[in-house]
């Protein structure tokens, strides 16, 4: 097997690996320092899934806002699982992060004076987020992709399929990467490695994400020790297209679209959002402005009730954008036109549009300290992948974005601190992980089992969906814990009918489905033990509908077992800021302090 | 559901050295895109299908195929907008790997040389630079490319020589030389004035017919041609 020395390996090339490339050879530059950097991902840059991200970015701008204000949204929308200290770091840089955006070129939609506007978002308190139009991911994406190109000592390896890191002493090492032209195996060794694989959206079968949303690098990460935490908070993002689950974006709420039911009825005003408020005047915090677990969960509740209206087999509700006109519409909402022009053939201008929430964002992930670092001295993560703990129990719509700048340069600048202090790991012991890598792709190649990728993946997400969806059950999740369980061992028999070393996308496939598997079982194994309702986390039995801080206040922690199931444990949450209160929104949520 | 039959170019170079062409029948309605179709061929027929995909609504720029002879996304083109049969082929002029894989190398190349990034020497600062609406609409809409490489695909003269820059990288240092904030166009222009550059493009206009984001990279290159006669003037003028 090759092998080569390089200072820093970045694992994924979509907003935050950009961000960290970037900021790790800033930092060399700055101390003279020469540094090797590989940023490889499975897809080139630019298909990352950073691209389909909407709406915007968010950080404290105008001069009504205060720090205080975007703390306080982000810890009560998390339902006060967040990282306080975390929290606090985060919104001190995020106008940074986006101020530096803007001077790398990102377009960011204009005010007429020539300053960035900003617009509404979900359970933000007043308008701080920033946008391109509502290709806001796109061109960060592109911006961060084409800003890399200024810096030669970034080398990209596009189509790379990394199989594992390597780790010796508690310490990293590298990681072995699978090149998906050749199916060639190398060793890189590395004294940093960044992971920014994104989220596992693809755990479930209705969704919002990109194909290669599989959690990669999150079940690396678990497979040599590092806890996976807060795994049971998946959200649901209110408005996905039905049938493909292609998203449109929250600020269509921002902008003032209202959500009805098939009586035309504004239902959100009957789940403690409201009251009503007039139609071309969004109100923050109120109805359609509320965050996207409680929108998500009156969708559920609607659709019990009968209230929901039908587009082919979907149930839906409506989203209403007609009286914001068409040339307000093509101006600020211009792909989600296109959008449901394309995949539902309907015109936003002159119909509602039939929407459904579908999985979208995985709070959870890679525990992490507050530098991006894992328990894995030397392995960091950033982005969706990671638990950094900013989201907590839900994620604040456009809190993403600007997390993924903010977390990746900070990952970047702290791998790139690392490499001067440390000499590359000498392990006889990484020939060794090196050669199993190689046995087990050896193995897929050869396995004459019965088993097929597509099947177990068919059944993987039906029952993610059944047994962890909007709301959850103890018996639904017990039943799918055992579904993943036995998916798991039926995957030790699986077969390739590809067999061919170039382009071996079938592989790619089977490979990350062995990934899903183990992230699944975190992520129900998380819910099952939460016995409570919390944020995103939402369960129906006797007993459990409500927070309960006294047993619950606590990050669950999932430890990979490669001789049985995953255990849990449970981890303080850092509050030291903000002592956990009541969330509430609408009227309700008046003098709350939030 | 109906059914329809497609044909597929395939390409495996580890069994054969020739392409071919395999027919699959695919059951559909009014939303199966042709990615859709792929993907049933290679879940439920042959799992050796090769091809790129990833956001599946028409924003990440991989799935790019030929459609009977026209460059398309996979993913917003759809079976039911073709009557006749669907012949479904690798992306023309670029090199193929396999099956409908092409190499995107040169394309990649292409882009880097025109150094498509921000180029102003203010250096680091803690404010954002004015731009008005009027500023950023010049050229907001040559901003909107996602990499597809449909309009290579499109170019006949990308086809007779990839040494062409092309309308890709030719819009992307067009978009940049148009940003009120930028100031890197006279380090651009060498690159556009060449014979690869601009002046490769005959004007058939075909790439912005296929873009599926509108971005009209032919109005981008026939701008270019006319900055790049005004710098090749002043260049006269000077010497």
């Amino acid at each position: 097997m090759q092998e080569r020395h390089i200072d820093i390996v970045i694992v994924g090339g979509g907003g935050a690996g950009l961000r960290a490339a970037i900021a790790a050879a800033e930092s060399a530059r700055k101390e003279n320092r020469e540094q090797r950097i590989v940023m490889l991902s499975k897809v080139y840059p630019m298909r990352s899934h950073t691209v389909a991200a909407e709406g915007g970015a968010a950080a404290v701008t105008s001069a009504e806002d205060s720090l205080q204000a975007h703390f306080d949204d982000t810890v009560a929308g998390g339902d006060w699982l967040a990282e306080q200290g975390v929290v606090d770091y985060f919104i001190r840089h995020a106008h940074q992060e986006l101020v530096q955006m803007e001077r790398w070129g990102c377009p960011w939609s204009r005010k007429s004076d020539g300053s960035v506007q900003v617009r509404r978002f979900g359970g933000m308190k007043t308008a701080r987020t920033w946008f391109a139009a509502d290709k806001t991911g796109f061109h960060m994406l592109h911006t961060l992709f084409q800003t890399s190109l200024k810096y030669p000592e970034i080398e990209r390896l596009d189509e790379y399929f990394v199989l594992d890191i390597a780790v010796a002493d508690g310490t990293v090492a590298g990681v072995m990467v699978l090149e998906i032209a050749t199916g060639e195996l190398t060793l890189l060794r590395a004294k940093s490695v960044i992971l920014a694989t994104g989220g596992a959206g693809r755990l479930f079968r209705f969704n919002t994400n990109a194909g290669i949303v599989t959690g990669d690098g999150m079940a690396m990460a678990f497979r040599h020790g590092v806890a996976l935490r807060d795994m049971e908070f998946v959200q649901y993002h209110p408005t996905g297209l039905p049938g493909s689950g292609v998203l449109i974006t929250e600020a269509c709420r921002g902008e003032g679209g209202i959500l009805v039911n098939k009586n035309g009825y504004r239902y959100l005003q009957d789940y403690g959002l409201g009251p009503e408020t007039p139609l071309g005047q969004p109100q923050n915090k109120y109805m359609e402005l509320g965050p996207r677990d409680k929108l998500s969960q009156a969708f559920w509740q609607e659709q019990q009730a009968g209230r929901t209206g039908k587009f082919g087999d979907s149930d839906v509700v409506y989203l209403d954008l007609r009286h914001l006109g068409k040339e307000y519409l093509h101006e600020r909402l211009p792909f989600i036109c296109e959008l449901a022009n394309v995949f539902i053939n309907v015109d936003p201008v002159k119909e509602p549009i039939p929407i459904r929430p579908a999985v979208h964002y995985t709070m959870g992930g890679i525990e992490t300290d507050a530098h991006c670092e894992t328990r894995i001295k030397g392995l960091y993560a950033a982005g969706e992948c990671a638990s950094v703990g900013l989201h907590g129990a839900n994620r604040l719509g456009s809190n993403s974005l600007s997390e993924l700048l903010v977390f990746g340069r900070l990952a970047g600048e702290q791998a790139s601190q690392r490499v001067p202090t440390v000499p590359f790991t000498n392990s006889r012991d990484l020939k060794e992980q090196a050669q199993a890598q190689k046995t087990r792709i050896t193995q897929l190649y050869d396995a004459e089992g019965e088993e097929s990728w597509v099947e177990l993946k068919r059944e993987l997400v039906l029952s993610m969906e059944t047994g962890c969806g909007i709301y959850r059950e103890a018996k639904g999740m017990q039943a799918t814990l055992e579904k993943i369980h036995e998916l798991q061992a039926r995957y030790r028999n699986i077969r390739l009918q590809d067999k061919s070393r170039a382009y071996n996308t079938e592989l790619m496939q089977c490979l990350e489905l062995g990934y899903s598997l183990d992230i699944a079982e975190a992520t129900c194994l998380g819910a099952l033990e939460r016995k409570e309702s919390r944020g995103a986390h939402k369960r129906l039995d006797d007993g459990l509908q409500q927070r309960d801080d006294a047993n619950y206040l606590k990050h669950s922690q999932v430890f990979f077992n490669a001789e049985g199931p995953a255990r849990l444990c449970w981890q303080e949450v850092d509050t030291h800021l903000s002592a956990p209160a009541e969330r509430a929104y609408g009227d309700a949520g008046k003098g709350v302090k939030q | 559901m109906t059914i329809k039959q497609i044909s597929i170019q395939r390409y495996l170079p580890e069994q054969g050295s020739a392409p071919y062409w395999q027919e699959f029948d695919v059951p559909f309605d009014d939303s199966t895109s042709i990615l859709d179709a792929l993907n049933y061929v290679k879940e439920e027929l042959d799992g050796s299908l090769s091809y790129r995909w990833s956001c599946r609504m028409a924003i990440c720029g991989s799935c790019g195929v030929m459609v009977n002879n026209t460059p398309k996304l996979g993913c917003n083109s759809f079976l039911r907008e073709y009557q006749g049969p669907v012949k479904i082929a690798p992306l023309a002029h670029f090199p193929v790997e396999k099956d409908l894989i092409i190499d995107m190398t040169l394309f990649l190349d292409h882009l880097a040389a025109v150094q498509p990034y921000l180029i102003n020497d203010s250096g680091e600062g803690s404010d954002t630079f004015k731009q008005t609406p009027a500023q950023m609409e010049k050229y907001k809409q040559f901003s909107g490319c996602i990499n597809c490489g449909l309009c290579y695909s499109a170019c006949p003269q990308f086809g007779l020589n990839p040494e062409f820059l092309g309308p890709a990288a030719l819009t992307l240092a067009h978009r940049y030389n148009l940003d009120s904030r930028d100031q890197g166009k006279k380090q651009r222009m060498p690159q556009m004035n060449r014979e690869e550059g601009v002046w490769s493009c005959t004007f058939v206009g075909f790439c912005s017919e296929v873009c599926p984001k509108n971005v009209d990279p032919a109005a981008a290159v026939n701008q270019g041609k006319v900055e790049s006669a005004k710098d090749m003037l002043i260049g006269i003028f000077k010497s």
